[in-house]
């Protein structure tokens, strides 16, 4: 049922030439996964979806609109060509789901390959609740050090491309309306700047809560730095750039990004000087299981460091873009 | 042949299409980029709705129950929407680029300009 909401948002994002009325149902579309990734028991994943799909990207495309235009132009014919291939590949795929296994069913090949040892072995073995958790920081540890790096790659992408001067002077540009002076934050809304100040502490709130608690239920570095970085989202696109970056620094965020992707790899070689292999967590205390927690315990925070921080720079990046200085 | 099994896949497999079309008719660039977002939701969603296990919990280990669906797909999946959005941001820093240096991000506009060369 809500995958047939989605596929009418899809739809409409689709159709619609007004590219602002497109990203504001990119959310919508995430509200409802996040939604649908529940019922899915895919907890850990709506958590992500919810903070990344709502939150971060919705601010990333609003900022990149601003600076690009909020409408595209229409199309001049009929896409007949576009269509064919689609429709075909479509035809194709369904043919290929024929031999798929039936949704749901526990006997499903996928179920027993590896997954069968996490559920059963991991309480014993790495010896906290949350079999994600377990499975992301500690057996497929080296797969989340390369996503990890991968974000803090992508940033210093973002970094490189716009996070410098603008180059002058700026070649005039029909399709960017003036911007009113002054009338760059929504500083003048009293009710938007006293719900954001209660909401804010209880989002960071709820950040560390899902960082600390992530062991024992849905959470862990991924959510709690999306969540995170979507408080301080909020405060950007309230009370504006200058005063954001006063609070959270871009330098100290620069620093915190790298020093979480370096906590990580830390921990790695603290494993090798240890005596055990790259990221084998059971040497790092007398105790393979103490081990264990510690490993992912710094492991986590190093994850949820480097997304946090990443998160926040993309915005300010796209943000300071937008309105130089 | 059970058909309701395989409705979840069908719908993947619209929503897959409906990004596809996007990237490939549309002309504008951010509109590209959204299409490219939401072929990627379709694969997540494919990849949950493998791990999916009917009458089963979510896979936090709880005294008593003894059916979870699968971890794996979670784990993949939840790092896979962060890289995702970082991705996207680094598509959307070139855009704002090109928007700098040819005055446009319609598809048409830029081989015109790049054909005058």
């Amino acid at each position: 049922m809500l995958l047939g909401f989605l596929w009418v948002t899809a739809l409409a994002i689709a159709r619609g030439r007004d590219l602002l009325a497109a990203t504001m149902l990119l959310g919508l579309y995430s509200l409802f996964s996040a939604g649908l990734l529940l019922l899915l028991d895919a907890a850990d994943v709506a958590f992500t979806e919810a903070a990344v799909g709502a939150g971060v990207s919705t601010v990333l495309i609003l900022s990149t609109l601003r600076m690009v235009g909020r409408f595209e132009r229409p199309q001049p014919r009929p896409q007949w060509l576009a269509l064919g291939i689609v429709l075909v590949t479509a035809a194709t795929l369904i043919y290929g789901t024929l031999d798929l296994p039936a949704f749901g069913v526990a006997s499903n090949p996928v179920h027993h390959h590896v997954a069968d040892r996490y559920l059963q072995q991991s309480a014993t073995e790495i010896g906290i609740p949350n079999v994600v958790t377990s499975v992301l920081a500690s057996y497929r540890g080296y797969d989340t050090l390369g996503e990890t790096a991968v974000v803090f790659t992508a940033l210093l992408a973002v970094l490189l491309l716009i996070g410098g001067r603008k180059p002058q002077p700026r070649p005039p540009t029909q399709s960017t309306p003036p911007r009113p002076p002054g009338g760059a934050t929504v500083n003048d809304h009293l009710i938007l700047r006293v719900v954001s100040k209660a909401l804010i502490p209880l989002i960071v709130l709820f950040a560390f809560y899902v960082q600390f608690h992530g062991d024992f239920s849905p959470g862990g570095g991924f959510q709690a730095g999306v969540i995170f970085a979507a408080a301080i989202l909020l405060h950007l696109l309230v009370f504006g750039l200058a005063s954001t970056s006063r609070i959270v620094p871009a330098a100290v965020l620069k620093f915190t990004a790298a020093l979480g992707l370096l906590i990580y790899g830390g921990v790695g070689v603290a494993a090798l000087f240890a005596g055990g292999a790259y990221l084998d967590y059971n040497v790092l205390a007398a105790d393979p299981v103490a081990g264990q927690h510690l490993g992912i315990f710094l492991v986590e925070a190093g994850v949820g460091l480097t997304v946090a921080s990443a998160m926040i720079l993309l915005a300010y990046a796209f943000n300071a873009r937008g309105n130089p200085a | 042949m059970n058909w309701s099994g395989l409705y979840n896949y069908w719908i993947v497999i619209a929503l897959m299409m409906t990004g596809l079309y996007v990237m490939i008719s549309r002309g504008n660039l951010v509109k590209k980029l959204v299409g490219i977002s939401l072929f990627q939701t379709s694969v997540f969603f494919l990849y949950i709705s493998m791990g999916f296990v009917a009458d089963a919990q979510v896979p936090i280990l709880t005294a008593g129950v003894e059916r979870y669906s699968n971890p794996l797909p979670h784990v993949l999946i939840l790092t896979a929407i962060v890289v995702g959005v970082a991705t996207t941001a680094v598509g959307l820093a070139l855009v704002v680029r090109i928007k700098e240096a040819y005055g446009s991000i319609e598809e048409t506009d830029l081989h015109r300009m790049d054909n005058d060369f």
